[in-house]
């Protein structure tokens, strides 16, 4: 395959940015996406050129680093992540536009890179159970209907990519924040917090600059792991009734 | 901060209040719709002028019209507030996207139906609301006692083509932003449930059909009257 | 110097209650004047750093990923392992001690696996106090799987993204450490010395990756839990950030190197498809307790098949030989790791092998799908199919996935005692970065269990007692040894930029993991891997006089990371192949073809070789020098492995 790949650089924060056209040959179907950027980067380097920073790591669309909006779609036309992406999902002498993923509250580092230490804020607003290692119950003492663990999985199951950021129009941590604060509520080990950790968690993802939501369903509709936006009304609910019934003024 | 300031600034309580009034403003727009049904009566505009001289004299829905356009203006504050905070958001937008794939149209521009929605209620106040209340209006004479032809006016403003159309038009943009705002209202209240919310989703589509297209139908017919 | 494992008398269960009693403890108060840096924020790093700081040290968490939620320990995907014996099935701590000691093929220290086995029951509790979401029964209590080198059920899990959850719930507690004050993140800084100052680790000196800046932190101690070296062979399922620095790093400051050749070869990964790969994917093992690895029986019917002139459905039962339940008809297809990987090479070797390469068996889900129907495999193994799906293109509900062995964990790692301490005192090695749990060959889902179980439950125990005789004095980054030890970063950075040769850094990762792959891979020879030295040596030289480094230290410059994870991989490799000289034997991961039994097996050699090899770096091209540290069995009777 022949490819014009439309990537956005910039060498740093302060950096004004703007796009570089790169033809790349030689991709084969079987690649995965950020293997073919690898081709190109490696084609960059013998020419002496700065290599495309992009962010990624497993490669096995888990760990939620690798980003990458690509042809107007966070990582890509599929509903995966970047490195689960493969270029059989490309025509031949396309032209694939990339650029990071954008929200204010998600700087950018350099070329593609962007901060995510936003994410981190919001769960050490609450995004735990508060308890210290050792002295808890048995495991079998606290009995979940499977129904309730499985939709407390099906929220945690959330990578921290940022994919529902990027896709939002708002730039809405909406999802993110919800499916932390929805496992939470649903397992009977996070009802001791659950009126603080909602209420603390929400101040925190407004404080980062993150987005209102309107309910457009993008970020389900891109999220890699299906993150439902039902997470996004549970949150709503928690929050709602915790801040009318809680003791904290 | 008070704890009731600091959560109606929240991105969550914004969502709130814009949930809240829209939610109310859908419920006046059926009792809105009742209402007007009355001028396809063939009665002359008998039992509309009765009802609209009902509702300007009783007491309580003097007050819940006053409600109304409070709602109406928090309705669009709120919009105005949450936009300016959306936008700034993301302070630079893709050179690409391919929204359409992942959203509904409606859903991604609320902010313009929503602007397009409040200038025809301008268009539409100034027309009836205002002229109705402060304009000069012949009267009739239904059984001895003289009551202000609304109908009149009404037929009248009918009988123009472009009014229709601008009408029409409008109630098109209506329909649009009830077929996002109907469920978004109960996603925001946290109403989700797997039982319930496909019948929800189901409602506000009808509804988004429907109320829109009674309302569009009343200057339709009343043009056809007309000529 | 004689290792000392400072295993504690007594008999066996009573040895970790005893050890804890007897060490020292620092008072509540003083807790706070001490400082701990934890480098690497996965399952041991998260769980240390949380659990350090809940008893009030103050600790300093480092990673070079963007966040700690990021490290590869999320990738895992089968399950932890606990003797909970919620099953009835007959699971008993000493079952899990001896399961493991067995599946390590006897080279791990006993006392140390009955420790894991002990405290593994406490980890379980732990996730789920955390909110950890484990798969349940209908009635609510937790359910379990079974995992192959055992013959219980004792595998818990989350879907297929047990690793994830786990790491998530170690996370969560750090974060909550972090909110409290008691942690400080230092995201995207990579560890590129350990500071001693007289004798003891004092501190460690970091570059940032956004900056450049090289830094200086001091502590009391250092906890390296940094992962395995698997990325050696260029090619593995490590995430590609994974890398030996750190741990390297501390064996040239002294930190012996123990069994540095002891690599497991994981079963079920996705076959290599060509030249551009990147990285290879893992398919959980738990796949194996209801998919069935065969291929076929003859080369000719293989042959037609790679050519596309048959079709896989159609070959007939009786031509397709399951050879792992041939050959191991109690174990069947849950054979632990390291047989079920050598024979699936066997079988390729002999041109058996399916795919275009002529590198892959089946896995195969026919029959299962026939008998519990399509909708429970799908519960239990949806979003591998998936994943399956995405990579390969082929849907594995119609037809076998393919499957061939990668590297996966190394066993080997810094020497640690007992009590986690490197041969440097006030240096920890925890997690996979350390050697001393599981032998020669890991079961699966033991190492979150020993991720967790050395962060949660072994050092916040064994560190008081090193603290207790260290004086609580702030250590200075201003001392002379931490600006030597920056200055020495520096120089090295300069180094790297300055070459400016015609190769890349990843021509040179490749090089390297092909010469490791073939010749210190699954099966190795004396003969090759002398050769394979010899070409490690010149690699090393063509890298220091032609690597290719663009950019300058001062911004994010992900060739000149990589260059220097490279550069320690290769000295690394060569430690690997010294290593893989001297035993010997062959025994679990490491095969050494002249040591086999007559069926194939590995022939271990328990007279010579029940030892711990640990390597002490002697100094820059020197040959390092070998310590043994004996292992002792008094418990379990040393056998050949049998699954038969």
């Amino acid at each position: 395959m022949q490819l014009t790949l439309k990537i956005w650089r910039q060498k740093n924060a302060s950096d004004k940015g703007g796009f570089v056209t790169y033809p790349v040959s030689d991709v084969s179907k079987d690649m995965s996406f950020l293997e073919m950027l690898d081709v190109l980067n490696e084609n960059l380097t013998e020419k002496g050129e700065d290599p495309v920073h992009f962010d990624h790591d497993c490669r096995e669309g888990i760990c939620g680093t690798c980003s990458l909006y690509i042809n107007g779609k966070p990582h890509g036309p599929l509903q995966t992540t970047t490195c689960q992406l493969h270029m059989r999902s490309f025509s031949d002498g396309q032209t694939i536009t990339i650029e990071p993923w954008r929200a204010k509250a998600f700087p950018i580092v350099k070329d593609l890179v962007v901060n995510r230490s936003a994410f981190d804020r919001i769960i050490q607003a609450g995004g735990y159970v508060s308890v210290g290692t050792g002295g808890v119950p048995d495991a079998n003492e606290i009995p979940i209907p499977k129904t309730i663990a499985d939709l407390a999985m099906d929220a945690a199951q959330c990578i921290g990519c940022g994919a529902c950021v990027a896709a939002c129009k708002n730039a809405s941590a909406m999802l993110f924040t919800s499916a932390k604060v929805s496992q939470l509520a649903l397992l009977p080990q996070g009802q001791v917090e659950r009126k603080t950790r909602a209420e603390k968690m929400v101040a925190q993802m407004d404080a980062e600059g993150f987005g209102a939501c309107t309910n457009t369903g993008a970020c389900e509709a891109e999220c890699p792991k299906g993150i439902s936006i039902t997470n996004i009304a549970r949150m709503n609910r928690e929050y709602f009734s915790a801040v009318v019934s809680s003791e904290n003024v | 901060m008070s704890w009731v300031t600091k959560t109606l600034s929240s991105t969550l309580g914004k969502k709130l209040l814009m949930a809240l009034t829209g939610l109310f403003l859908i419920l006046f727009l059926v009792v809105h719709l009742i209402g007007n049904l009355q001028l396809l009566l063939p009665d002359n505009g008998e039992s509309f002028n009765l009802y609209a001289e009902s509702m300007a004299t009783n007491p309580l829905i003097k007050v819940v019209s006053i409600g109304n356009f409070a709602f109406i203006i928090l309705h669009v504050i709120y919009s105005i507030l949450l936009t300016r905070h959306n936008k700034k958001s993301r302070p630079i937008g893709y050179a690409e996207t391919a929204a359409s794939t992942n959203s509904a149209w409606s859903s991604r521009n609320m902010g313009i139906l929503g602007t397009l929605i409040l200038i025809f209620l301008l268009v539409h106040l100034k027309g009836f609301y205002y002229e109705i209340k402060f304009g000069e209006v012949p009267m009739v004479d239904y059984a001895g006692i003289m009551y202000k032809n609304v109908f009149a006016i009404v037929a009248a403003a009918y009988s123009n083509v472009f009014y229709v159309v601008f009408y029409v038009i409008s109630m098109g943009f209506l329909g649009f932003h009830l077929s996002h705002g109907f469920a978004s209202a109960f996603q925001t209240l946290g109403l989700n449930h797997v039982k319930y919310s496909p019948l929800i989703q189901k409602v506000g589509i009808g509804f988004s059909i429907l109320i829109p297209a009674l309302f569009a139908l009343i200057p339709i017919v009343m043009y056809i009257q007309s000529v | 110097m004689i290792l000392d494992s400072k295993i504690p008398a007594g008999p066996l269960a009573e040895k970790w209650t005893k050890h804890k009693f007897n060490s020292k403890l620092v008072n509540p108060a003083n807790k706070r004047k001490y400082e701990v840096i934890v480098v690497g924020t996965g399952l041991a790093g998260a769980s240390a750093a949380a659990s350090l700081a809940e008893l009030g040290y103050n600790v300093k968490a480092f990673t070079f990923h963007d966040s700690p939620r990021r490290a590869h320990s999320i990738a895992a995907q089968g399950g932890i392992n606990a003797a909970k014996n919620y099953q009835n099935d007959g699971d008993s701590v000493f079952r899990l001690f001896y399961d493991t000691i067995k599946g390590g093929d006897y080279r791990a220290r006993e006392a140390n696996v009955y420790r894991l086995a002990e405290v593994s029951v406490k980890i379980i509790d732990q996730c789920v106090a955390q909110g950890v979401p484990f798969a349940r029964e209908y009635g609510g209590l937790l359910a379990n799987r079974s995992f192959g080198g055992a013959q219980v059920s004792r595998t818990f899990y989350a879907r297929g993204q047990t690793g994830q959850q786990l790491l998530l719930g170690a996370y969560s507690a750090l974060s909550r450490q972090v909110a409290n004050g008691k942690v400080k993140l230092y995201p995207r800084s990579e560890m590129m010395d350990v500071v001693m100052i007289d004798g003891h680790a004092r501190g460690i000196v970091t570059r940032n990756l956004i900056t450049g800046a090289v830094e200086s932190h001091s502590a009391h101690a250092v906890l390296l839990c940094t992962g395995g070296y698997g990325n050696v062979f260029y090619l593995s399922t490590n995430a590609m950030g994974s890398n030996v620095t750190a741990a390297w790093r501390a064996h040239k400051r002294g930190a012996y190197f123990a069994n540095p050749c002891f690599t497991q070869i994981h079963p079920t990964c996705i076959p290599v498809s060509g030249d551009h790969q990147s990285k290879l994917t893992l398919m959980s093992e738990s796949l194996r307790n209801d998919g069935r690895v065969w291929v076929p029986a003859t080369k000719e019917t293989a042959e037609k098949l790679r050519k596309g002139q048959i079709n896989v459905n159609d070959i007939k039962e009786e031509d397709r030989d399951y050879f792992l339940e041939r050959k191991y008809p109690s174990f069947g297809n849950l054979v632990p790791r390291d047989v079920a990987s050598r024979n699936a090479k066997y079988v390729c070797d002999e041109g058996r092998g399916v795919n275009e390469t002529g590198e892959a068996v089946f896995l195969d889900f026919r029959d299962a799908i026939k008998r519990d129907g399509k909708s429970t495999i799908e519960s239990k193994y949806g979003n591998l199919f998936d994943m399956y799906k995405q990579i390969t293109g082929e849907d594995p509900y119609q037809v076998p996935m393919m499957i061939y062995p990668a590297v996966h964990y190394t066993m080997g790692g810094l020497w640690v005692d007992y009590n986690l301490m490197t041969t440097i005192p006030g240096l920890y090695a925890l997690g996979e970065a350390n050697f001393s749990d599981h032998g020669a060959n890991r079961l699966g889902a033991s190492a979150l269990m020993q991720g967790l179980a050395d962060g949660y439950f072994v050092i916040p125990y064994t560190i008081g007692d090193y603290l207790a005789s260290t004086p609580p004095k702030p250590v200075d980054t201003t001392h002379p040894e931490f600006q030597k030890a920056a200055t020495e970063v520096k120089n090295r950075v300069d180094q790297l930029l300055k070459i400016n040769g015609k190769k890349s850094v990843d021509y040179f990762h490749k090089k390297l993991g092909k010469i490791m792959w073939n010749e210190c891979g699954m099966a190795r020879t004396a003969e090759g891997l002398k050769k394979a030295k010899a070409e490690i040596k010149q690699l090393k030289k063509d890298f220091w006089s032609d690597v290719k480094v663009l950019g300058t230290n001062e911004e994010l410059n992900l060739s000149l990371e990589k260059a220097h994870r490279v550069a320690d991989f290769i000295e690394l490799g060569e430690l690997m192949i010294d290593d893989a000289l001297n035993r010997d034997e062959s025994c679990g991961g490491h095969f050494r073809e002249e040591f086999q039994t007559p069926e194939g097996e590995a022939l271990r050699d328990d007279e010579n070789f029940a030892y711990v090899a640990a390597w002490k770096y002697m100094g820059e091209n020197q040959e390092e020098e070998l310590y043994k540290e004996p292992l002792v069995f008094e418990n379990v009777k040393l056998t050949q492995r049998s699954y038969k």
